[in-house]
């Protein structure tokens, strides 16, 4: 279909700048995107009858990934490090 | 909690109103390989580079990783390190047996639902079941003012009768007075006239005739006396 009604793994990378400018980046528009994304992930991983280990372990795995990034600045600098 | 408040902001009432019931849940979630990454993922990888392809890249990753330092190995590696074992072993330990207890409360939970629901359904047949035979009783309702007519026709014969013959006493009453009466004023008409016809003939007796009437009786009481003794 058209680019603007595509989901993001359906577009190909070459289109991906395309993309992004179709895409509703008002305040609205980024919480709408993040409660779609949050719903999608809720309703695949969590709201199951059986679910397993992927349903916090991702979101945790996530956090840590996170975490580690914003603190990558600070875990980098090798003076803490000599005090071992 | 988070998923909660997520989804109270989210606006409600936007579709349609359809009363079909519920989709049912899904049974498993998405599929998870080691518990981190999505199967699909490996799908995504498998026409180019088969089976081991993300596990290659996952090990190319690592070890670019650590040699660029851009993951750096400290104490907090060795924490994470004993950390994980722990979880996964708890995780692998008692994992099923937590499994099972969450799957029975929600049984539960679902059965005292179902039951409620249940009784609601059998409760409201068996008002269906009493409403029919009400409307079979209506059928009957004619039989039932037949009887009443005829209890209040009987009622009325009744009353009917007992008048009548509260008229039929009340009349025979006053005629009877009046007989009564008739006859009372016949009797003492006799009585007078009797009475009056002795004290006439009392009074026409002179006292001669008196006399007389008495020697003539003893005359003849001793005849009688004497007839009397012959016959003896």
């Amino acid at each position: 279909g058209p680019l603007s009604e595509r989901r993001l793994m359906d577009v190909r990378l070459g289109e991906l700048p395309a993309w992004l400018a179709t895409r509703d980046i008002s305040p609205q528009g980024l919480l709408g995107g993040v409660q779609k994304a949050w719903s999608s992930y809720y309703d695949k991983y969590i709201n199951v009858k059986r679910g397993g280990p992927a349903g916090i372990s991702l979101l945790l795995a996530g956090y840590c990934l996170l975490s580690y990034g914003w603190n990558y600045q600070h875990i980098s600098k090798s003076s803490f490090l000599a005090s071992v | 909690v988070i998923s909660s408040v997520l989804h109270a902001t989210r606006p409600l009432h936007t579709t349609q109103q359809c009363s079909a019931p519920l989709p049912p849940l899904p049974e498993k979630g998405g599929e998870v390989r080691h518990g981190l990454i999505p199967e699909e993922f490996f799908q995504f990888l498998y026409p180019k580079t088969g089976v081991t392809g993300p596990y290659m890249l996952g090990t190319g990753l690592l070890l670019y990783l650590l040699s660029k330092e851009i993951y750096v190995i400290n104490h907090e590696t060795v924490a994470a390190a004993c950390i994980l074992t722990v979880i996964i072993y708890g995780v692998k330990k008692f994992g099923p047996a937590v499994a099972e207890f969450a799957d029975k409360l929600n049984e539960e939970k679902v059965g005292k639902v179902l039951a409620v629901k249940n009784e609601a359904i059998k409760d409201l047949e068996t008002a269906i079941e009493l409403e029919k035979k009400e409307q079979w009783r209506v059928e009957g309702r004619n039989y039932l003012f037949d009887a009443k007519r005829n209890n209040v026709a009987m009622l009325l014969e009744a009353n009917y009768r007992e008048r009548l013959l509260m008229v039929y006493n009340e009349v025979k009453k006053r005629l009877d007075y009046q007989v009564a009466m008739q006859n009372l004023k016949r009797q003492k008409e006799q009585d007078h006239m009797i009475e009056w016809v002795e004290k006439n003939v009392i009074r026409s007796i002179t006292p001669q005739q008196q006399k007389d009437s008495v020697a003539k009786c003893i005359l003849d009481l001793k005849a009688l006396s004497k007839s009397a003794q012959a016959a003896v």
